[in-house]
């Protein structure tokens, strides 16, 4: 099992390197994953973004999409990709501590 | 006397409204369809069209001939749903009230949702293949077209069969392969998702085939806008892919009446329960098809799975008893693969698509997730079973639920 270390604590990851458990996200874990993605300092730009994502997560059950990160987190799509290079929706959602997000097939 | 109304004659409608004719009491309920055209087109037929395979007059009959005497057909747009009310408002003003309503307003492409894909190259050099007339003119271009860079762009997910792009390019190779110009043309799939498909396994097998066929990939990318005087593809993240010709999947959603009643997602699809099939919050409304929000499909078989759940739901419900029968996310698909072979995958919200034998009295068994020619004659057959049993809800030798018989467990 991958795991994540956070000020020398273990932090177990599922498969896709998401948060396994979602109750062990924290501020300082966010930080940490995203250091991961090549992120190394979140603005309160991407902070809006996370606290969006989680938002929508704790109602619904997945995390949105691109489309509607823009339309509803006041970010537009051209900043999203600048905050989160390569796939903000699921680097976020990563970063947010949420896992993969669904998608569709 | 009750009214049970559904708004769109495609796929899902039909069928519902084939089965709901046989079960509903004449002298307690009427059932009415509205929809907007006279013509119902076969979609999984359209894919062939570009290659002469099929000719749009091929994939199309009337739509009022595939429901039984005692349905009321509406020719007309959809203004907006009063669920409130229980009410239909139509584009001509009229209001129509309802007991039950199915939404099964289908989707459709928007190529006006990417900056640049709808210009006056449209038709020219940027086609689609999911409209007839988009497909037709793809058929007229390739007659002449004296090869370059084909490349396939899928703008975001979720789009209508999700494998036709595969099947597309597939097919384009075997087409260019036997005009004797392969090596003249360079294929590329574009795609947002990380690999070929989007689950793990037949993302694998898929992704093995466009490699054997020369078919490249371009992963992660998310289409920001398309430079028609560049003749390129550009991402959000400012990558590029240069073409010669474009074959665009555009943004697919749902029908924009469900955006005028403030009842759809930020793609005009239906928060719908994925199990029972009701529209979320509301008891009296069902969804099917690609209407859904579901994190399914969005393809005929979907459809025709969901048809026989809805159809005990409805039935439990119009006696004032909860829904009793639960989707699974069934989808079963077959995927030309050129050459007269073709593959097929059978999956659910749960189980992936698997390799191993799938079992069909009389026909089977076909071979998942690996190419064979009864594959092939399956997808062709299956033109005839859609118009014959499908459309007319009549049971097919294939289950709602998904099985796991023949399955390899890997």
């Amino acid at each position: 099992m991958e795991t994540l270390s956070v000020a020398g604590k273990p932090i177990e990851l599922d498969s896709d390197g998401h948060l396994a458990h979602r109750a062990d996200w924290t501020e300082n874990v966010a930080r940490e994953l995203a250091v991961q993605e090549g992120i190394s300092d979140l603005t309160p730009q991407h902070w809006a973004v996370i606290n969006f994502m989680r938002s929508v997560f704790e109602k619904e059950g997945d995390a949105p999409s691109i489309r509607r990160l823009t339309k509803e987190s006041g970010v537009d799509t051209k900043t999203l990709y600048q905050l989160f290079p390569k796939g903000p929706a699921k680097r976020a959602a990563k970063i947010a501590g949420l896992p993969k997000p669904k998608g569709c097939i | 006397m009750r009214h049970m109304l559904i708004l769109g004659g495609g796929t899902g409608g039909t069928i519902m409204a084939n089965k709901l004719a046989s079960a509903l009491d004449e002298r307690d309920w009427r059932i009415t369809v509205v929809d907007e055209t006279e013509e119902h087109y076969y979609q999984p037929g359209f894919l062939f069209v570009p290659f002469g395979t099929y000719r749009m007059h091929e994939l199309v009959k009337p739509r009022r001939q595939y429901f039984p005497g005692r349905i009321k057909f509406v020719l007309s747009a959809i203004d907006h749903i009063e669920p409130e009310n229980k009410t239909v408002i139509l584009a001509g003003g009229d209001a129509l009230r309802y007991d039950v309503l199915i939404i099964a307003t289908g989707a459709d492409i928007h190529p006006e949702q990417t900056e640049g894909l709808l210009d006056e190259e449209w038709g020219k050099s940027k086609f689609d293949f999911y409209t007839p007339k988009g497909a037709e003119r793809l058929a007229q271009f390739f007659k002449t077209w004296q090869g370059g860079k084909l490349v396939l762009s899928v703008t975001e997910m979720p789009i209508k069969c999700p494998v036709a792009p595969l099947e597309f390019l597939f097919l384009a190779d075997a087409y260019f392969t036997k005009r004797g110009m392969r090596d003249k043309v360079d294929l590329r799939l574009v795609t947002p998702l990380s690999g070929a498909f989007t689950k793990p396994m037949s993302s694998r097998v898929l992704g093995e085939f466009l490699d054997r066929k020369g078919i490249s990939v371009t992963p992660d990318f998310d289409l920001g806008r398309v430079d028609s005087k560049e003749k390129k593809l550009v991402a959000w993240d400012e990558t590029e892919v240069s073409y010669d010709a474009l074959v665009s999947i555009p943004t697919n959603m749902g029908n924009a009446c469900i955006a005028r009643s403030s009842m759809g997602n930020e793609l005009n699809f239906v928060p719908t329960n994925k199990e029972t099939l009701q529209a979320e919050g509301l008891e009296d409304v069902f969804v099917i098809g690609d209407a859904t929000n579901l994190p399914s499909s969005k393809a005929g078989s979907v459809a025709h799975f969901e048809s026989e759940i809805l159809f005990q739901n409805i039935l439990e419900h119009i006696e004032g008893r909860p829904p009793v029968a639960h989707f699974d996310g069934h989808a079963n698909c077959f995927i030309e693969s050129g050459f007269g072979k073709g593959l097929l995958i059978d999956f659910n919200y749960e189980t992936e698509p698997l390799p191993g034998e799938f079992p069909l009295p009389a026909v089977g068994p076909f071979s998942l997730l690996q190419e064979s020619p009864i594959n092939h004659y399956g997808k062709m057959m299956f033109r005839w079973v859609y118009w014959n049993l499908l459309l007319r809800g009549l049971e097919l030798p294939i289950e709602a639920e998904m099985s796991m018989a023949g399955k390899r467990v890997q």
